[in-house]
């Protein structure tokens, strides 16, 4: 928790400014960048000169996507981008990303790393971005393929998937009925995964007694996915193991179960957030979730960006560049560049990490 | 409780003294909500009995107490003929501010937390009841500009950055956990917000004031009513409730940051209105206004329990809207008809 505090106490400034002014003040914005990058001391000042790389999150006050996009902020200092900007809607709704695409586009900026909220929506303003010289880099929540040049993904979706499915499955003992709750019905990352987990269930016998029941969605908003986490409870009251695999979903529905007579009955799994999982875990709603260092994310889609801005690659299959201190890293089919595998978090484990 | 009038003081007539206790009862605006609200929870405990099993009952209550709070404070604003767009703006504050006072105030009681909610609430109410008060511009609009504003210095102070009820004591916590005879404490809390405050809006002298204000504010006027004071004390009072709310979100929700109760003005409108606090003002109650926001709550609840798709909800909130509005025209119009026949009669 602390960390996310002081990463998100770093930037703020830089993205709140962003923020309000994206849509009139582009000029005023490039100058905070300026600011930013100025502190790089001179360890990347590119040959390619003023290079800027701007991320468009799914929506600025998510806790997930402010640890994202520390590292991807570490990222393009790292790589060497003149300024790196944060900017992005309040709400994750299939639209909001439009206007400030727009406004990157009309700053000429070189690198958009976007998550989308909308694979489709964001399109042709991507498009127009990308008519103009900007690289596209997707990241977390890919586009439609044909309006990126490469989708920074965090893992392999069908790993992130399957070990949620084999998380609830032990901690139900193999049988029962679980429900999905999700984020935005129209997320590309949730319902990949959900379809990955319903394909799992269906196809591996050691499953066949699980039985999936409900998808609902809470919409990464903590009021509603508390409140479907409640009706989840009462809909199906025999009701084993939810798994939801977003980061807001799995704290609302944690927060719901630590405080009602279902803690320690349902079980719960999905993606979550070490810091904001670590009270469920020590005080037993939560066993074990999974994720990623989201950190990586940013930190990956960053590099991305520089290297197709430089030119080094174009997106085509095969293409490899440097992502810092991680090391190299490749494009695969579909221009889809892995980060690293997930990571189980529990009572015994959970205090190594801080993110 | 049930006998609130449905108009103000001033056009009070004789004719009152001729109705029945139990006329009063069924001519109330609350009863067609009240009714609707215990056939909901009828049918919906029927088709499944979890919906009413004791930790439903306790979800139930505690989804209601957070909008009910917001509902009583809204309804005193709407029968003053104004109307504050700002008060998911003024939660969202206030319960970011809570969260942060927790996290950054090392051992800070938790009294000392829901007094500064409480003011910095009024604080924000009395701007809104300044601006609408001094600017004589409708308070649609003044408040539709302070939910921007107030949202915007939310998002500058808060950033991305969230507070988790991690990060707050769990006697805090437990606030809107523990259960007193079998109500959430919180719960209880808003009961007695709804007591108080109807019974000043029913019995007090500046509390009747707010209706006549909100039937005819030019003759409340030229009566000699302050009307411009009380119409920013209801606006305090308004911010004020939306701060405890603040503060009770911060307690029952997990995390707290910059997009907190966005949104959540219009399910506080459609709350007052739907328990009958005419929107036009001079008539309602709190009563009727907390009921509208359980109703509102609880279809929610018993919509999931009974495993509807969620895009009914909406429509049905939609229709009570609808239906509450058109009820409450055809009482206008009888109402109207009824005074002048009484008054033909009396001359």
């Amino acid at each position: 928790m602390e960390l996310i505090r002081n990463r998100t106490g770093k930037t703020p400034g830089r993205r709140r400014i962003a923020s309000f002014a994206a849509l009139a003040a582009t000029v005023a914005l490039i100058a905070t960048g300026c600011a930013g990058g100025g502190d790089d001391g001179g360890g990347g000042s590119g040959a390619e000169g003023e290079q800027t790389i701007t991320f468009i999150p799914k929506q600025l006050n998510n806790p997930y996507t402010d640890v994202v996009l520390g590292g991807g902020e570490e990222g393009a200092e790292a790589a060497g981008f003149a300024s790196s900007q944060v900017v992005g809607p309040l709400d994750a709704s299939a639209s909001s990303q439009v206007s400030f695409i727009n406004a990157e586009t009309q700053a000429g900026t070189n690198v958009i790393v976007i998550a989308a909220n909308d694979p489709d929506a964001v399109c042709s303003a991507l498009e127009e971005a990308r008519t103009g010289g900007a690289k596209i880099v997707a990241f977390d929540s890919d586009t439609n393929p044909d309006c990126r040049d490469v989708f920074i993904s965090q893992v392999v979706a069908k790993d992130v998937a399957l070990i949620q499915v084999e998380l609830i499955a032990e901690q139900i003992g193999g049988s029962g009925e679980i429900a999905i709750l999700s984020a935005t019905a129209n997320a590309t990352n949730q319902n990949e995964w959900i379809k990955y987990m319903e394909e799992e269930l269906a196809s591996n016998p050691e499953y066949a007694d699980i039985e999936l029941v409900a998808k609902v969605y809470g919409d990464d908003d903590d009021t509603k996915s508390f409140q479907e986490a409640q009706g989840l409870m009462q809909a199906y009251p025999n009701l084993k193991g939810i798994i939801s695999p977003t980061t807001v979903g799995i704290a609302a529905t944690a927060r719901y179960l630590s405080t009602s007579e279902y803690k320690g009955k349902v079980a719960l799994t999905g993606l979550g957030l070490p810091n904001e999982m670590r009270p469920f875990v020590k005080d037993g709603t939560v066993t074990e979730f999974a994720l990623w260092d989201p950190a990586q994310l940013g930190y990956v889609a960053a590099f991305a960006g520089k290297a197709l801005a430089d030119g080094d690659i174009t997106g085509e299959v095969g293409d490899t560049f440097e992502a810092g201190e991680l090391g190299e890293r490749e494009i695969g089919d579909g221009g889809i560049v892995i980060v690293g595998p997930p990571t189980v978090f529990n009572a015994d484990n959970i205090d190594d990490y801080d993110f | 409780m049930t006998t609130t009038e449905t108009r103000p003081p001033s056009a009070a007539q004789p004719e009152a003294k001729r109705n029945s206790p139990l006329s009063a009862v069924l001519r109330a605006r609350e009863l067609p909500v009240a009714l609707a609200l215990v056939i909901l929870v009828t049918v919906t405990a029927i088709a499944n009995p979890l919906f009413l099993s004791p930790q439903g009952v306790k979800d139930l209550l505690l989804n209601a107490t957070i909008i009910v709070i917001l509902a009583v404070g809204q309804a005193i604003v709407i029968i003053t003929r104004n109307v504050d767009l700002s008060v998911g703006s003024i939660l969202g504050l206030v319960a970011f501010m809570t969260g942060s006072l927790f996290a950054n105030v090392e051992g800070i009681p938790i009294p000392v937390v829901f007094l500064a909610g409480l003011a910095l609430g009024a604080v924000l109410g009395a701007i809104n009841g300044l601006l609408v008060t001094l600017a004589k511009v409708p308070a649609l609009v003044i408040t539709l500009g302070t939910l921007y504003i107030y949202r915007g210095v939310n998002n500058a102070w808060a950033g991305g950055t969230q507070y988790f009820a991690g990060d707050r004591p769990d006697a805090f916590g437990a606030l809107s956990v523990d259960t007193f005879l079998g109500f959430p404490v919180i719960t209880l809390l808003a009961l007695v917000v709804v007591v108080v405050v109807g019974v000043f809006l029913a019995g007090a002298r500046s509390g009747r004031d707010l209706y006549a204000i909100g039937s005819d504010p030019e003759a409340a006027r030229v009566f000699g009513l302050p009307v411009g004071r009380r119409v920013f004390l209801a606006f305090v009072t308004n911010g004020l409730l939306a701060g405890l709310a603040g503060v009770l979100y911060a307690s029952r929700f997990n995390s707290v940051g910059a997009t907190t109760g966005s949104g959540m003005e219009l399910d506080v409108v459609a709350a007052a209105v739907v328990g009958g606090v005419a929107i036009f003002g001079g008539s309602g109650s709190v009563f009727g206004a907390a009921i509208g926001a359980i109703l509102l709550t609880t279809i929610t609840s018993a919509l999931t329990a009974l495993r509807v798709d969620k895009f009914w909800q909406q429509a049905i909130v939609g229709v009570l809207i609808l239906a509450a509005i058109i009820i409450d025209r055809i009482a206008s119009v009888r109402t109207a008809r009824k005074l002048r026949i009484s008054e033909a009669r009396d001359v």
